[in-house]
């Protein structure tokens, strides 16, 4: 038995599964639509992979109109809808439900304007967060967002969970980079919002947009602001013998008015773990690492980086590495971008995504392993620390059912302590159905009750990716 | 006209459900220094945030502060200055535009989402705003958003309350991602360029790698196009050296000194050049940078105005003659094609009520607007009217 519970599949839904396939077979052709068993089971699940349900069929739009039109007939079927990027979700966002179309972006995958001068590209919304910055790089710039997933996740999914990454401390997350949205609502109207210009007039559509986890319709072009890369970027690695050393010196270097571009914190199995699999040269010797990187000219580099490191000495700092070249940045940053795999190497994972404030950071280190440890497992913690967003890696085995509840239970203690000090349940990832069930933690009744009258004005028969965000017995809809 | 002033949260809530009981709207005031930006709204009572003062939380090494909505923006940067730190989008003061007295507050900025030049690097206030409580139209505390730099959880009501002039809610608290005050400032000044040639000065200038933090041409008989690099001495030094290289075919720029260069920004951020004559009407125009000369340039061929630009040319203010429709159809008509928004940020009471304020919205995105006015404030008690009629 799992732990996170699936509302039961509509049976008149699913009794009509054949003329529903038929309706969508008339919208969109026959490569457009996904309907063998075989073939739906790649879109079963996402990168919660826990769990796992089979959708009604799939479809993959290759426009703008043809998922207007799909969404206008399943609207008018009463059929819910689970909208999809590539399926990178670490909260279960895109996981289907059986009586559920899977509508899928994938096939919008085409950059369709880069305006250098006014710093803005337009995608349609498969496009790849990576691909954006590809299309760019060699002419210097850049798309800020970076997720781990970067390769993979595509711009709808950023869009849908206001994803972040490592770079964030400096240039800030998905929704400080969406000018102009194309979505479509759940009747198939097509609305524009924003453009290539700043701040879009009216209420703010897009703030509400980013991060709607697929709840207010399907995205399917954006406008984001590209960047001019800086001259250089270079990191600085830092052991410590003690987290709390680690903790405080992150503090100390913005409490001298430095923000790094990254400021990234692993703990010894992190590094163990990571270091057996990329073999970036990480200290083994240590209870905690930061990796701090600062972007400019070299000069300007090697100035930061020595104040940088005149904190850090500070705060008993007992390993340095300064990269020499472009090849042991890129090694440092190696270890980092793959300590996800490489503990999905070791062992199965859940990856929690809490957020603290950053005085707070020694106090849920400290708790984190306290209640990881009284359920008898293991936890390798690796995180942004400049923003206080944490990545506790709890290891279980997928195949023993006791055990993924209790890697379950402890993560809900975790991000419970989260919420306590002052922090949220989810700094990047998304609530999804992950935390959906831990949302009367952080927030009263009343704010739910809010934030699903906002919902109901998009989507008043909840059937916009409806088992996810919210608790399954607090549905309100309009009014 | 009644005006209520609430002395803790709880009391405004409940205030708030008794004019909605007795169907009596009300206008949301903070300061006061913003009366004339949005439609008037004509009610017969009023809410002050005033008696919900004070800092909350202040935790420099975190770089956040909350205060509550009526805390005065003089005490929030005083407090911020002291530790080294700053609101990152340089809040603009309305009182050189409308000539008020009163104090600017934090709620007020934070409902109506203002920024001022450094919005072009480092966000707008929507994007360093990170938490609000506040109080919706059917007297209810509503609290979304955090303390914390990242926050993922739920529907982010943060944004869409920030800057719906407090249509939505009566903001009873705010907490801002706050950042360090830059050591240095250096500014370069280009002379004489036409507003085509300033724009592209002013893009080349932000597609460089330097950072520049503020980027605004100030035309007239002699022109005059300013960027400003903030960061530490040695790095204003070099940026503003290769920035002038990089630019030289504009010509030759000349620096301002620490003082000069605040004294240019704030009148920049205040629109001070276009703030008389007071009875001019004055409009704020959001588009792509590329295309703000060609824009102002058909504006001004139906109708007489004096500009000025920011943001790199996407923001331009526009001062014209406040006869008729105040120049509305004109601006708008010329926006209509390339896209962006236009608000009517001066004019009279009686203008405003007639003429759109803030730009026209689409049907569809107009229905969401009204949908999303009434998922907060279903009976129309809080700044009825303000953006848009019933919104």
């Amino acid at each position: 038995m799992t732990a996170i519970a699936f509302p039961a599949p509509d049976p008149r839904i699913l009794a009509r599964r054949d003329d529903i396939i038929a309706g969508l077979a008339r919208l969109v052709p026959s490569e457009c639509l996904v309907v063998s068993l075989d073939e739906r089971r790649a879109f079963e699940t996402d990168a919660l992979t826990a769990y796992r349900k089979m959708p009604l069929a799939v479809v993959l739009p290759r426009s703008t109109e043809e998922v207007s039109a799909v969404l206008k007939f399943l609207n008018a079927e009463g059929v819910k809808v689970v909208p999809r990027g590539a399926g990178t979700s670490l909260s279960g966002g895109a996981i289907p439900q059986e009586d559920a179309v899977v509508v899928g972006v994938s096939k919008l995958n085409r950059i369709l304007e880069i305006d250098y001068a006014n710093r803005v590209a337009r995608v349609q919304a498969g496009v790849t967060n990576l691909g954006v910055t590809d299309a760019i790089m060699a002419d210097g710039f850049f798309y800020a967002p970076d997720p781990s997933s970067q390769l993979a996740c595509t711009i709808a999914g950023n869009i849908g969970m206001n994803s972040g990454g490592a770079h964030c401390l400096k240039h800030g997350v998905t929704t400080n980079h969406v000018l102009g949205l194309k979505m479509v609502l759940i009747d198939g109207t097509v609305v524009d919002i924003g453009g290539d210009h700043l701040d879009a007039g009216g209420l703010d559509f897009l703030g509400l947009i980013v991060g709607h986890e697929g709840q207010l319709g399907v995205v399917t072009e954006a406008s984001v602001r590209i960047l001019r890369a800086s001259e250089g970027a270079r990191p600085v690695l830092f052991g410590f013998d003690h987290g709390e050393e680690a903790g405080a010196c992150v503090a100390d270097i913005v409490g001298h008015g430095i923000v790094p571009v990254a400021m990234e914190y692993m703990d010894r199995l992190a590094i163990e773990i990571t270091e057996a699999f990329a073999h970036a040269g990480y200290p083994l010797d240590v209870e905690a690492m930061l990796i701090v990187e600062v972007e400019g000219s070299e000069a300007e580099i090697d100035a930061q980086l020595a104040r940088i490191v005149e904190i850090a000495r500070r705060h008993n700092v007992k390993t340095i590495r300064q990269s020499q070249s472009a090849m042991e940045a890129a090694l440092i940053w190696k270890g980092r971008k793959s300590a996800f795999g490489a503990t999905g190497r070791v062992a199965d994972y859940i990856c929690m995504d809490g957020t603290a404030p950053l005085g707070q950071l020694a106090y849920v280190l400290k708790r984190t392993d306290e209640i990881v440890k009284s359920h008898g497992l293991r936890v390798a913690n690796v995180f942004h620390a400049g923003d206080g967003n944490m990545h506790p890696l709890i290891m279980y085995n997928v195949n023993d059912p006791a055990e993924q509840a209790k890697a379950e239970e402890a993560g809900n203690e975790i991000l419970k302590v989260c919420v306590e000090v002052g922090g949220c349940l989810t700094g990047e990832h998304g609530v999804g159905i992950e935390k959906r069930d831990l949302m009367r933690v952080q927030f009263a009744q009343v704010d739910l009750d809010q934030q699903m009258r906002v919902r109901a004005v998009f989507d008043r028969q909840w059937l916009l990716n409806p088992a996810k965000v919210f608790p399954l017995d607090a549905r309100l809809d309009a009014s | 006209m009644t005006t209520h002033i609430p002395a803790t949260e709880t009391e405004a809530a409940a205030l708030i459900a008794d004019a909605r009981a007795r169907k009596i709207p009300l206008a949301i005031e903070g300061g006061g220094t913003r009366r004339g930006l949005g439609r008037p709204t004509r009610c017969a009572a009023a809410l002050s945030t005033r008696g919900l003062t004070g800092i909350t939380l202040y935790e420099p090494a975190e770089m956040v502060i909350s205060a509550r909505a009526g805390t005065p923006l003089a005490e929030i940067e005083a407090a911020l200055a002291e530790k080294g730190q700053m609101l990152p989008f340089e809040p603009m003061d309305h009182r050189a535009l409308y000539g008020g007295a009163g104090e600017p507050t934090i709620g007020g900025v934070a409902a109506c989402n203002i920024s001022g030049p450094r919005r072009i690097q480092a966000g707008a206030a929507r994007d360093h705003l990170l938490g609000v409580r506040l109080v919706n139209g059917r007297g209810e505390i509503v609290k979304s958003g955090g303390r914390v730099m990242k926050n993922v959880t739920g529907l982010d009501l943060v944004k869409l309350s920030c800057g719906a002039h407090g249509t939505l809610g009566l903001l009873t608290e705010a907490t801002f991602k706050a950042l360090p005050r830059a050591p240095a400032t250096g500014t370069l000044v280009f002379e004489g360029l036409d507003d085509a040639r300033a724009v592209q000065c002013l893009c080349a200038a932000l597609g460089s790698p330097f950072e520049v933090s503020g980027a605004a041409h100030l035309p007239g008989e002699a022109p005059r196009t300013l960027l400003r690099i903030e960061h530490f001495p040695d790095s204003v030094e070099y940026r503003v050296k290769a920035l002038g290289k990089l630019l030289a075919k504009f010509g030759v720029a000349r620096q301002l000194d620490e003082a000069q260069s605040a004294a240019e920004w704030r009148a920049i951020r205040d629109v001070s050049a276009l703030a008389q004559p007071a009875n001019d009407a004055v409009w704020r125009i959001s588009t792509a940078p590329t295309r703000a000369p060609a824009l102002v340039a058909a504006i001004r061929e139906r109708l007489a105005a004096r500009c000025l630009y920011d943001w790199g040319g996407g923001l331009v203010w526009l001062a014209c003659a406040a006869d008729g429709d105040c120049g509305a159809a004109v601006i708008r008509g010329a926006l209509a094609t390339p896209g962006g928004h236009a608000t009517l940020v001066r004019a009279s009471e009686e203008a405003r009520a007639r003429i759109d304020v803030f730009q026209p919205q689409g049907e569809a995105l107009m229905k969401l607007t009204g949908g999303i006015k009434a998922a907060f404030d279903p009976d129309g008690v809080l700044n009825p009217g303000r953006m848009w009629a019933g919104v």
